[in-house]
């Protein structure tokens, strides 16, 4: 095993840990705010998806479909969030459970009535295209270090918004006491759809980015959102910081063990039963961590304070 | 209107779906429509499988977003030992497979006990979204052991050739195994009334409502709802057992976490916590899946419509339009 392919695969869990923390930051964002478990989160992350491929498609521009995606993506987050959502916040998680698995349904069956069965494929943009040279000897797909980047970008972003804006101080505020910021006059209706959309403009970029590397199709936002949800477990809910700490965690631990695991065992037992075992073992892998963590320190790494 | 007369309208409407499941599939024999039969069978079982979770969900409020688990589970048991039993290979230090329905039930129950209260453990310790989210990972945690493990399939799921035995019925022809399914969903029940009647049950019931108060009376809270846990597992599993036999197919989709949601769903629509709402629940979904389904390819849009319709308006469910509201809360 050369140093490079370590190297490789280290950045490749970095890429996944940062496309987790898209999706996650939103999901913990609106559950912190307005206590909302909200699984069609997936869902913003698939319009995301289909709206960059299809703008791209149409104009030949990677630049476009990606602006289209965040404003297609904010636009259904806020339209859901104005139809349903603002329903839910009074309501028991059950409740948010079973209505935002309706909407999953709703969009799954719609975007596959506008665009088929068929998967829309994307390019990776001219300017992104080609690889970097990795110390050891290796090279690393430029677009996937650019991933990695916008996370920087993003999490630096929303630490900012957050700590240093008014709207971050309305969240915040929003988080703490709900009542008494809407007794100071702010229209937290408002408040509470524009968060929404924030949350879901970021899964729609994730989407987008991740549209060019896999293939977009009907389905691609449940395991993102599966994986943001062991994500923000994993990193207490509520807690940006524990979304960012949790994202990387899983992105790394998924994609190391998938790496190591199976070589590992070999050393141990035969290397026809390692391959197997190996990858059974480490597809369950963060699952097996969530457990662990949980079992531990119940609410997480970084709980915020309820 | 006082209680007693709402608990009466409440068993004439139970006592109506039971009869009407039952008629469906003796119509459609006497008339030689065998699909119907079938249609009442699914119906049955996914009842069946719902009236588990619904100890845990309807009378402990404990939200179980990994249930499927269990049902696929319960649905490789009867998919592993049938094979075994087919190919005559024992299964492993030299016990052999079967095809009998009895034992096969009987190893789901001891199979998803043992799992159950280990992840009941674990999972009990955390409350609210976090419950929620750690029985999912277990169940995606045994889902993607199913998917990667090859012995059985892997993913693309086990046949089971000849579907399993029970004495002194002939249970590869639709009515009997109907007949079968609805005894046991009919037993099921009968275990959730009396589980709901008892010392424990008013426990479990007081566990969802108030936890602090019931520890303040000197029972655990912790213990109460581990034991509702593992039962609702072992329920839902023996219905996982009997899909599996329906189908004569058992894949990694039976745990996948849509089915974990579609028994939440079937809960839901029916009424939670009321003794026929995983019953009606069912009905109501097989009947939209197969009437949706012939009317448009894409019933899954309006599966979603509705089931949203009944979440924000008609709280209750089913059995909350027809029987009025529960009776606590």
């Amino acid at each position: 095993m050369s140093i490079a392919l370590l190297i490789e695969q280290i950045l490749n869990g970095l890429q996944l840990g940062v496309m987790l923390f898209l999706m996650a930051a939103g999901l913990t964002l609106i559950f912190g705010v307005m206590g909302l478990i909200n699984l069609a989160h997936g869902s913003l992350y698939m319009v995301g998806a289909f709206a960059c491929a299809a703008v791209a498609a149409a104009t030949g521009s990677f630049w476009i479909g990606l602006v289209a995606s965040l404003v297609a993506a904010a636009a259904a987050g806020a339209i859901m969030e104005v139809t349903v959502i603002r329903r839910l916040y009074d309501r028991d998680h059950l409740d948010q459970v079973l209505a935002t698995f309706a909407l999953i349904l709703i969009f799954s069956e719609g975007t596959r009535w506008l665009f088929g069965s068929f998967p829309l494929y994307l390019d990776i943009p001219p300017l992104l295209q080609g690889a970097v040279p990795l110390p050891g000897g290796g090279q690393y797909q430029l677009y996937r270090l650019a991933i990695i980047g916008v996370g920087i970008v993003v999490a630096v972003g929303l630490y900012f918004l957050i700590s240093r804006t008014r709207l971050g101080m309305r969240i915040r505020a929003g988080e703490s006491d709900r009542e008494m910021i809407a007794a100071l006059g702010v229209d937290i209706r408002t408040l509470y759809t524009v968060v929404f959309a924030l949350g879901a403009a970021l899964a729609g970029l994730a989407g987008a980015l991740v549209g060019a590397l896999q293939s977009v199709q009907v389905g691609m936002g449940e395991p993102a959102l599966i994986l943001a949800f062991v994500v923000i477990v994993i990193g207490g809910i509520g807690s940006i910081k524990g979304a960012l700490f949790g994202a990387i965690l899983v992105g790394v631990v998924d994609t190391m063990g998938r790496f190591l695991l199976p070589k590992a065992l070999a050393l141990m037992i035969p290397a026809a039963q390692a391959g197997p075992i190996g990858a059974a073992l480490a597809s369950m892998l963060i699952y097996i961590v969530m457990a662990l963590i949980l079992a531990f320190r119940p609410s997480g790494l970084f709980a915020a304070q309820s | 209107m006082t209680n007693a007369s709402l608990m009466t309208r409440e068993t004439i409407v139970n006592v109506l779906l039971a009869l009407l499941l039952l008629a469906i599939p003796l119509g459609a024999s006497a008339m030689g429509e065998p699909f119907y039969i079938t249609l009442a069978t699914r119906i049955a079982v996914l009842a069946l499988a719902a009236v588990g979770l619904n100890i845990a969900l309807g009378l402990g409020g404990l939200v179980s977003f990994g249930h499927a688990a269990f049902f696929g589970l319960g649905g490789y048991a009867a998919g592993v030992l049938a094979t075994h039993a087919f190919d005559g290979v024992p299964l492993f230090a030299g016990i052999p497979g079967t095809d009998s329905m009895p034992i096969i039930w009987l190893v789901t129950v001891v199979v998803c006990g043992l799992l159950a209260l280990p992840i009941g453990a674990i999972s009990l310790r955390t409350t609210g979204v976090y419950f929620i989210m750690i029985t999912l990972a277990f169940a995606q945690m045994i889902y993607y052991f199913a998917i990667s493990w090859p012995a059985y399939g892997g993913e693309d799921g086990l046949s089971i050739y000849v579907r399993s035995a029970f004495p002194g019925a002939n249970a590869a022809q639709p009515l009997p195994f109907f007949l079968i399914c609805y005894a046991v969903l009919m037993t099921a029940l009968g275990l959730f009334w009396l589980l709901r009647g008892s010392r424990f049950g008013a426990a479990l019931q007081a566990a969802r409502q108030n936890a602090t108060r019931l520890s303040a009376v000197g029972i655990a809270p912790f213990n109460i709802r581990l034991v509702a846990f593992a039962v609702s597992a072992m329920v839902t599993g023996v219905a996982g057992a009997l899909f599996a036999d329906l189908n004569k197919f058992v894949s990694p989709s039976m745990m996948s976490w849509h089915m974990s949601g579609e028994l939440i769903v079937l809960i839901i629509l029916g009424g939670k916590g009321r003794l026929f709402g995983p019953v009606a629940g069912a009905m109501l979904y097989v009947l939209f899946e197969f009437a949706l389904g012939g009317i448009t390819e894409r019933w899954q849009f309006f599966l979603g419509l509705i089931l949203l319709g009944v979440v924000l308006f008609a709280r209750g469910g089913l059995l909350g339009l027809l029987a009025g509201k529960a009776r606590h809360g």
